[in-house]
C-alpha cells in the first residue's frame, strides 16, 4: 500500500531515476559567504524574483501582446526596439515615474497594502516550485499544502484593494474575485491530491522524482492513471480561475466592472497586480507541470543505446524543461483569454459547484481505488 | 428605504428566466445605487445609468442621457437646407449614409424633384455598404461587451474594407457629406462597383467565419440566450425599431413595409429570427438579426451592381437645384436606418432657404427607452449585455 506512504530518498536513488534532487545548487548559495555577510542566503529569494521579473516582462506581458496580435490578425509591438522587444521596458518605466495617487476617499492602509500583499501571496509560492532538480527555494515536506494555502493570501490583499479603494465597482470586483478564488480552490485541491496520491507524497521534489525514468514521458503521472488526466483538465480550468484569467476574470471584467478591485490603481502598483497575475499564472502553470507533467523530468525515453533520456537530464537541462512546460501552460492560458468570451458570475458558480466539484471528487475516488488495488 | 422599489419581475421576465437571480427575501438586504457611466466601457459613449442593485441583481435602471446633446434641431434652422447633411452625419455617426439618406428624401419630398435612377442605385449600394459596416461595429461591440475580444478585430479588419470604399467614393472615412439633395457629391470612380462586387465575394465567407467565431460559441450564447427578453407588444407600445423591433419577432422593415428610393424593385428578407438557436426577443436574438442583415445587405449590393444603369457622361450634380428653396409645408420622410426608424420632420415656411423646424426622430432613442424594462430582475453583467444588443449610438440618442 503506497497511499501516502513517504518514498525512501534511498530506495529512489536506487530506481531508474536517473538524477536525485540534491538541491545542489542551493546548498551551494548556503555556504557562499562575503566577509561574514550570508550573500548566498540572500541570493536564494532573489533568483525567483529575478526570475518573475524578466518572466513578467517577456514571456508575460511582450508574449502576452504578441500571441494576443497573432490570435487577433494583428502585428503587436513592433517599433521600440528590435520587434518591439523594449517595449516592456518602456512602459515599466512609464509605471515608475507614475505619480503615487491615493484617493483622497480611500482606507489609505488597505489601499496601499492591497497591492502588496497580493504579490508576497503570489510570489510566496515560488519558494516550492522546483526549478530543477538542483535548485528549489525551500523542498518542504508539505510543499504542495503550502503553495496551495499561500496563494489563498492573494484572496485577503484584493479584498483589501477592493475595500480600499472606497469606489463600488471595485468592491464588486473584490467580492466577485473573493467568491470565485475560494470556490475554485475545491476543485483546484481536489485535482492535486490526485497527483499527491498518486506521488505519494506532499514535497514537490519527491513528486517529481517519482516520476522520472528511463521511457521519459511514460512515466508521468497523466500516463500512469486512466483518471490523472481529468484531474489535470480540472485543475488546469481551476487554475484559470484563480489566477482570475479569461474565461473566468469577472473580477476585472474590462466591460462590466471596468477594471474591477485594481480600477483606481495606477503607477507601480497596478505594476504590483499586475506582475502578481503573470506570477501566478506561471506559479499554477509549474505546480500543474509538477504534479502530472513529470516537473523537470525530460520527457525524452531511452531508445536502445540512444539514450535520450539520460543525456537531456540533469540540473541545468531541468531547469529548461520545467520552463518550457510552465511556459508552454502560460500561453495556453493566453490563448484561452483570447479565444473565449467572459462566464456570468452565477454561470462561473455552476461550473464550479455543479460540474468541477462533483467530477474532481469522482476523479478522487477512482483514483484511490486505482492507487490501491491496481498500481 | 424611503422609495419603494417594485421588487418581483414581471410575469413575462419570469417565463423567460429572468427570476432565477432573485435571493431569498426573507435575507434583509439593503440596495445600492450604482452609477454606470457616462465613463463606463459598457455605455458605448456617454450614457449614464443609474442602477439600484440588490447585490449584484438590478432592481431598478434609469438611463439619463444629453450628455452629447448638439442642439442639432436649433442648428437646422439656422442653415441652408444642403448645409444640415453633414450635421446629420454626426447623429449616428456610424451610420452616416443612412441618416443623410432619410434627411434628403425629407427634402426632395418637399421640393417634389425627382431623383435620376442611376443615383437611387448609387444611394442603395453606400447604404447598405454603411449598414454592413453599422452592424459589424455593432457585433464587434457586442463581443466586447461580452468578454469576447478577438472578434472584435477580426470585424475590424474586414470593416476597413468598407470605409476604404467610402474613402475612395467621397474622401471621408466616416462622414461623408456625400448623399446630396437631388444627388450625389461624386460619381462612381472607374472600377468601384468592381471593387464593391470583389468586396461582397471576399466578405461573404467572412461572415460565416465571424458567425463561427463569435455567434456559436457556447458560451457567448449563454451569455445572451434569454437575457432581456422583449416580447413584441412591448417593442411595439415603446416604439422600438429596426433589429431591436425585428429581434421581438415583428417583421416591420421600413425597406419592404414603406418602400422607398429602389428597394421595392429589389429581393431581400426582413430578418426575423426563427428562434431555433435564440429565445424570440432576448438579445441573442436582436444579435442574429444583426448578423443575418448582413447577409441580406450582401444580396442587396450584389443586385443593385447587377441593375444598375451604365451612363458614362454621367453628372452626379444634374438634377441638385442651385438653390432650394421649397414652397411652404411640411414632411415627414422616414428611412430604416441599421438602429432603427430614423426620420425627419422638416417645416418650410416658404420664405427663406432655411428650414422653419427640423425634428429628427431617432431610432437609439426609442430603442434605449425600453431599458429600465429589460434591465430590472437581471444581473450587472445581463445589463451590460443587454445595453449591448440594444446597440446605441449616442450621438444619435442625444442629437
Amino acid at each position: 500500500m503506497r497511499l501516502f506512504a513517504t518514498i525512501a530518498p534511498d530506495a529512489l536513488a536506487a530506481s531508474a531515476a536517473p538524477v536525485a534532487a540534491d538541491n545542489a545548487w542551493v546548498k551551494a548559495l548556503e555556504s557562499f559567504e562575503v566577509a561574514g555577510v550570508p550573500v548566498g542566503v540572500w541570493a536564494i529569494p532573489a533568483i525567483p524574483l529575478v526570475f518573475i521579473a524578466v518572466y513578467a516582462l517577456y514571456v508575460g506581458v511582450y508574449g502576452e501582446r504578441k500571441v494576443s496580435a497573432f490570435i487577433q490578425d494583428r502585428i503587436g509591438p513592433n517599433e521600440t526596439g528590435k520587434w518591439g522587444l523594449l517595449q516592456t521596458i518602456a512602459d515599466i518605466l512609464k509605471l515608475i515615474q507614475k505619480e503615487d495617487v491615493v484617493p483622497a476617499a480611500a482606507d489609505k492602509p488597505l489601499f496601499v497594502l492591497g497591492p502588496l500583499i497580493v504579490f508576497v501571496g503570489a510570489f510566496a509560492a515560488f519558494a516550492v516550485l522546483p526549478f530543477s532538480s538542483a535548485f528549489i527555494g525551500a523542498d518542504l515536506n508539505v510543499g504542495v499544502f503550502y503553495a496551495v494555502s499561500i496563494v489563498s493570501v492573494e484572496a485577503v490583499g484584493i479584498l483589501m484593494c477592493g475595500w480600499g479603494s472606497n469606489n463600488k465597482w471595485s468592491l464588486f470586483g473584490a467580492v466577485r474575485s473573493v467568491a470565485q478564488v475560494v470556490s475554485y480552490e475545491i476543485p483546484a485541491s481536489i485535482s492535486i491530491l490526485v497527483g499527491v496520491m498518486m506521488a505519494g507524497s506532499l514535497s514537490m521534489q519527491k513528486i517529481v522524482m517519482s516520476q522520472s525514468g528511463e521511457y521519459g514521458i511514460l512515466h508521468y503521472a497523466v500516463f500512469q492513471s486512466p483518471v490523472a488526466w481529468l484531474a489535470m483538465i480540472i485543475y488546469f480550468i481551476s487554475a484559470l480561475a484563480e489566477c482570475n484569467r479569461a474565461p473566468f476574470d469577472i473580477p476585472e471584467a474590462e466591460s462590466e466592472l471596468v477594471s474591477g478591485y485594481f480600477t483606481e490603481y495606477g503607477g507601480m502598483k497596478f505594476a504590483m497586480i499586475f506582475l502578481a497575475e503573470y506570477a501566478s499564472m506561471f506559479m499554477t502553470s509549474v505546480i500543474l507541470s509538477v504534479l502530472f507533467l513529470g516537473g523537470w523530468n525530460s520527457p525524452l525515453p531511452n531508445i536502445g543505446p540512444v539514450a535520450l533520456n539520460d543525456w537531456t537530464n540533469g540540473p541545468v537541462w531541468g531547469a529548461f524543461w520545467i520552463m518550457l512546460k510552465g511556459f508552454f501552460f502560460v500561453i495556453v492560458m493566453m490563448w484561452v483569454r483570447w479565444t473565449l468570451p467572459r462566464f456570468r458570475v452565477d454561470q462561473l458558480m455552476y461550473l464550479c459547484w455543479k460540474v468541477l466539484t462533483p467530477f474532481a471528487l469522482l476523479t478522487f475516488a477512482f483514483a484511490a481505488v486505482w492507487e490501491l488495488y491496481v498500481r | 428605504m424611503a422609495e419603494t422599489l417594485e421588487y418581483a419581475p414581471k410575469t413575462r421576465l419570469s417565463q423567460a428566466g429572468a427570476d432565477r437571480y432573485i435571493v431569498e427575501k426573507e435575507i434583509e438586504t439593503e440596495y445600492m445605487t450604482l452609477n454606470m457611466g457616462p465613463q463606463h466601457p459598457a455605455t458605448h459613449g456617454v450614457l449614464r445609468v443609474e442602477l439600484v442593485t440588490d447585490g449584484e441583481v438590478v432592481v431598478k435602471a434609469t438611463p439619463y442621457m444629453g450628455y452629447l446633446h448638439r442642439c442639432f434641431e436649433k442648428h437646422a434652422e439656422a442653415l441652408d437646407y444642403q448645409q444640415v447633411i453633414p450635421y446629420t452625419d454626426r447623429m449616428d455617426y456610424l451610420s452616416a449614409m443612412c441618416t443623410e439618406h432619410a434627411y434628403v428624401m425629407a427634402i426632395e419630398k418637399l421640393l417634389n424633384i425627382e431623383v435620376p435612377r442611376r443615383i437611387e442605385f448609387m444611394r442603395v449600394i453606400v447604404v447598405e455598404l454603411q449598414r454592413i459596416a453599422s452592424h459589424q461595429v455593432a457585433i464587434a461591440t457586442y463581443g466586447l461587451d461580452i468578454g469576447a475580444f478577438t472578434p472584435f478585430l477580426h470585424i475590424m479588419r474586414d470593416r476597413e474594407h468598407i470605409l476604404t470604399l467610402l474613402e475612395w467614393l467621397c474622401g471621408a472615412r466616416m462622414l461623408y457629406n456625400y448623399i446630396w439633395v437631388g444627388g450625389v457629391s461624386h460619381n462612381f470612380p472607374p472600377k468601384f462597383k468592381q471593387r464593391v462586387a470583389e468586396f461582397v465575394k471576399y466578405y461573404r465567407p467572412k461572415v460565416d467565419e465571424m458567425m463561427a467565431l463569435l455567434t456559436e460559441n457556447k458560451l457567448f450564447i449563454e451569455r445572451t440566450r434569454g437575457v432581456g427578453v422583449l416580447p413584441a407588444d412591448v417593442a411595439i407600445n415603446y416604439g422600438c425599431s429596426g433589429p431591436m423591433l425585428r429581434g421581438s419577432g415583428v417583421k416591420w422593415d421600413l425597406r419592404k413595409n414603406d418602400p422607398y428610393s429602389i428597394y421595392p424593385e429589389l429581393e431581400f428578407d426582413a430578418v426575423v429570427p426563427d428562434g431555433k438557436l435564440s429565445i424570440i426577443g432576448d438579445s441573442l436574438s436582436r444579435h442574429l438579426v444583426r448578423c443575418y442583415e448582413i447577409y441580406e445587405s450582401l444580396k442587396i449590393i450584389e443586385q443593385c451592381i447587377d441593375k444598375m444603369p451604365e451612363d458614362p457622361n454621367f453628372d452626379p450634380h444634374a438634377a441638385v437645384p442651385k438653390r432650394i428653396k421649397p414652397p411652404a409645408g411640411e414632411v415627414y420622410a422616414r428611412g430604416e436606418n441599421p438602429r432603427g426608424e430614423v426620420g425627419f420632420y422638416v417645416i418650410s415656411d416658404g420664405k427663406g432657404t432655411k428650414p422653419f423646424r427640423c425634428k429628427a426622430r431617432s431610432g437609439c432613442f426609442v430603442n434605449l427607452s425600453v431599458l429600465p424594462e429589460l434591465a430590472k430582475g437581471n444581473l450587472i453583467s445581463d445589463v451590460v449585455a443587454i445595453l449591448g444588443s440594444v446597440d446605441i449610438v449616442l450621438g444619435e440618442v442625444d442629437r
